[in-house]
């Protein structure tokens, strides 16, 4: 089964659901528990211990200056301002705005370039408890090609029975990308206004994916109904619902794991996963 | 010598445009002689990398100094290696006014 | 006019709230930008009459024509992003996937191919108490690249003459809508929490921060729910330079405001007196008055 955590909205507690979730699991079986988050990866703060890493590259252009004429064509062709021509070949080369088309490579008449791997980011690998694997994508910092760090993590974690994915917040292509393929999305949000402006954004890209989904409400307020409301006339399961409790924040803000220190939530998530899999319509 | 004034308009009586990726017109001038010539950008609503096509542009129409009010970084880089002057001018006037300036030596080159 | 973009690295700290109570407590008449395009919250505090709005169109995509399409299939194995999607023999870009690199266009043999604008979002402009607002909503898959937050600030710097200063509500995180709401602004706040998430995302903006001309200052919220935390914050603060403006306590009157549709200044509490004590020192340290 593979579950991903998202929000409409930053700060709501995604990370949280996605290591409690993990560590509860974990008495039973192994997870496979992966950071899609690239941009800012967090949960190996809760999980930390050193793995070994392997690059993400991306192939980009490299020009022979021999054989450039400084006809211009590949300036021509790269959609996205990655090459200048000079008077003197070779051309200039803006490596952050390449989007690892290929274009240029196929318009060069005088086949003065090829194409070579450029490292934008790693896939760390980590077995930080037992039965818990942590694949988190990092994005090396300025670079743009957030979905394709989180295609190599997702690619490293395929087949496996139990993945857990944190995606990053909101709803432009890197969520897009992470969601796909996902049996059962579950989207925290919080008793606030902007917590239900940011769910119904949410919800309507698992919606339009085709992606069954389930609310939890972090910070949850009694007095405030405007996001269970929402819920049912949605047709969205409240999977669970967790207080506003200084200690519950006290653990999360150091980095600890609340269904670890408090008995109560190592049952709550490990009941969540059997809530999840049968609202997904699936066999544990 | 060709210099480069970024402009919100087509004309040297228009107001100077203090971005240089996203100007709406270049419009080039010659130290030595009267003509000057616009060109409309055509990547000025580009999602990305417009400061390079921009820089392209100029060296296309053999610019020898630019004189704008921001450069990004790869604007900044590509004006650089086609060894293009920038001169920074940050207060608002007309793109000939801007020029008047330039000719005037007025402007100090960036470093 | 002095230009201050409000923003947070890590989501959830309290960027929205903050900006709110800046365009509050800062004498008006003001310009407004809310740059947070996948998630525009700002509006939910800030009373607001519509003005106008209009489609946006970001990055150009593919689409293939059928009636001159042969069914070569060229496309789809030169596609790099798996954008081309062949079913019953048609072939078809899928939006979702597709980066518009126009290598489908430069490649069919029969110019099937053309490149057309894609609707990306809505850009609204409207009226507050204060001045002029602008903000957008991002379609949901659409790519984030800096243009709609750029196109966010042009709508209101273009309506705007005289006013003293323009604020704007950030995005979170890093990447090319940071960059775009950042570039070309004079001072950035950046409110934190007092969390290992919130530390780790702080690094990891000021090293992007600093690649611009811009001042920055930074505001712990929540501080007193971890003042371990806090203290590790205000350390780094100290080693960067960066001037810490505000501590603003955890307070349950702030939520109250937020369902109320009010900034929490308009109310007195711990937090209101925190904030305006923040706001204090910055208009002094930037000459906002």
């Amino acid at each position: 089964m593979n579950i991903i955590v998202a929000s409409g909205k930053g700060g709501t507690g995604k990370t949280l659901v996605a290591a409690n979730l993990a560590y509860a699991l974990s008495d039973q079986k192994e997870v496979l528990l992966v950071d899609c988050d690239v941009e800012e990866p967090n949960l190996h703060l809760f999980f930390p211990q050193g793995g070994y890493e392997l690059p993400v590259t991306t192939p980009v252009p490299v020009f022979d200056a021999d054989r450039c004429t400084g006809c211009g064509r590949c300036a021509e062709v790269c959609r996205y301002g990655a090459i200048t021509v000079l008077k003197e070949p070779p051309p200039l080369f803006f490596e952050k705005l390449c989007h690892s088309c290929g274009g240029c490579e196929m318009s060069c008449p005088e086949g003065a370039i090829h194409e070579e791997e450029r490292a934008i980011g790693k896939i760390r690998f980590s077995n930080p408890r037992d039965n818990i694997i942590l694949i988190s994508g990092i994005l090396d910092e300025g670079e743009v090609m957030a979905p394709r760090v989180i295609a190599a993590a997702k690619s490293y974690a395929g087949g496996h029975p139990t993945t857990i994915l944190d995606a990053s917040p909101g709803i432009a292509c890197p969520v897009v990308e992470a969601m796909q393929g996902a049996d059962y999305c579950i989207l925290v949000t919080e008793s606030t206004p902007f917590g239900l402006h940011d769910l119904a954004l949410a919800e309507s890209v698992t919606r339009c994916l085709g992606i069954p989904s389930g609310v939890i409400i972090n910070r949850f307020s009694e007095e405030d109904d405007q996001v269970t409301d929402f819920c049912r006339s949605k047709d969205l399961p409240v999977l669970m619902t967790i207080p506003f409790d200084r200690e519950i924040a006290r653990i999360q803000n150091t980095g600890g794991l609340i269904s670890e220190s408090m008995p109560a939530y190592r049952e709550k998530f490990a009941d969540l996963f059997s809530r999840v899999t049968s609202a997904g319509g699936f066999s544990r | 010598m060709k210099v480069c004034i970024t402009s919100k308009g087509p004309g040297p009586d228009d107001m100077m445009e203090e971005r240089f990726g996203r100007a709406p017109f270049f419009i080039f001038f010659d130290t030595e002689g009267e003509e000057h010539n616009a060109v409309e950008n055509p990547f000025a609503s580009g999602a990305g990398g417009v400061g390079p096509r921009a820089a392209q542009v100029l060296i296309d129409n053999g610019a020898k100094a630019v004189v704008t009010g921001n450069v990004g970084g790869n604007a900044l880089g590509a004006l650089r290696a086609a060894g293009i002057s920038i001169y920074f001018l940050r207060e608002p006037g007309t793109v000939k006014a801007a020029f008047q300036q330039f000719k005037d030596g007025k402007l100090t080159e960036a470093v | 006019m002095k230009k201050i973009v409000v923003i947070s690295g890590k989501g959830g700290t309290g960027k929205t709230i903050f900006t709110a109570s800046l365009t509050d407590l800062i004498p008006g008449p003001i310009g407004i930008a809310d740059c947070d395009v996948e998630a525009a919250n700002l509006a939910l505090l800030l009373e607001h009459v519509d003005v106008r709005s209009r489609p946006f169109s970001g990055l150009e995509k593919a689409g293939i024509t059928q009636d001159l399409c042969v069914g070569c299939g060229l496309c789809k194995v030169n596609c790099r992003f798996d954008a081309i999607e062949c079913q019953d023999g048609e072939y078809t870009v899928d939006p979702v996937h597709c980066e518009g690199c126009g290598v489908c266009v430069d490649i069919c043999p029969e110019k099937a191919i053309v490149m057309g604008p894609m609707r990306d979002g809505t850009i609204y402009l409207s009226r507050t108490s204060k001045g002029l607002m602008s903000h957008a909503e991002l379609c949901a898959g659409s790519g984030t690249s800096g243009l709609l937050v750029d196109q966010v600030k042009k709508e209101i710097t273009g309506e705007m003459g005289d006013e003293k200063a323009l604020i704007a509500d950030g995005p979170p995180g890093i990447g090319c809508p940071t960059i775009s709401a950042v570039s070309g602004m004079d001072a950035a706040v950046i409110v934190t929490e007092p969390s290992v998430s919130g530390l780790h995302d702080l690094e990891r903006l000021v090293r992007m921060a600093r690649g611009f001309d811009i001042r920055l200052f930074l505001v712990i919220n929540k501080y007193d729910l971890e003042p371990g935390m806090s203290k590790k914050v205000e350390d780094y603060a100290s080693k960067e330079k960066i001037p810490v403006i505000g501590c603003i306590p955890f307070d349950p009157a702030v939520v109250d405001a937020v369902r109320k549709g009010i900034p929490p200044t308009r109310q007195d509490s711990p937090a209101s007196q925190a904030i305006r004590s923040a706001y204090d020192k910055l208009a002094e340290m930037m000459e906002l008055v």
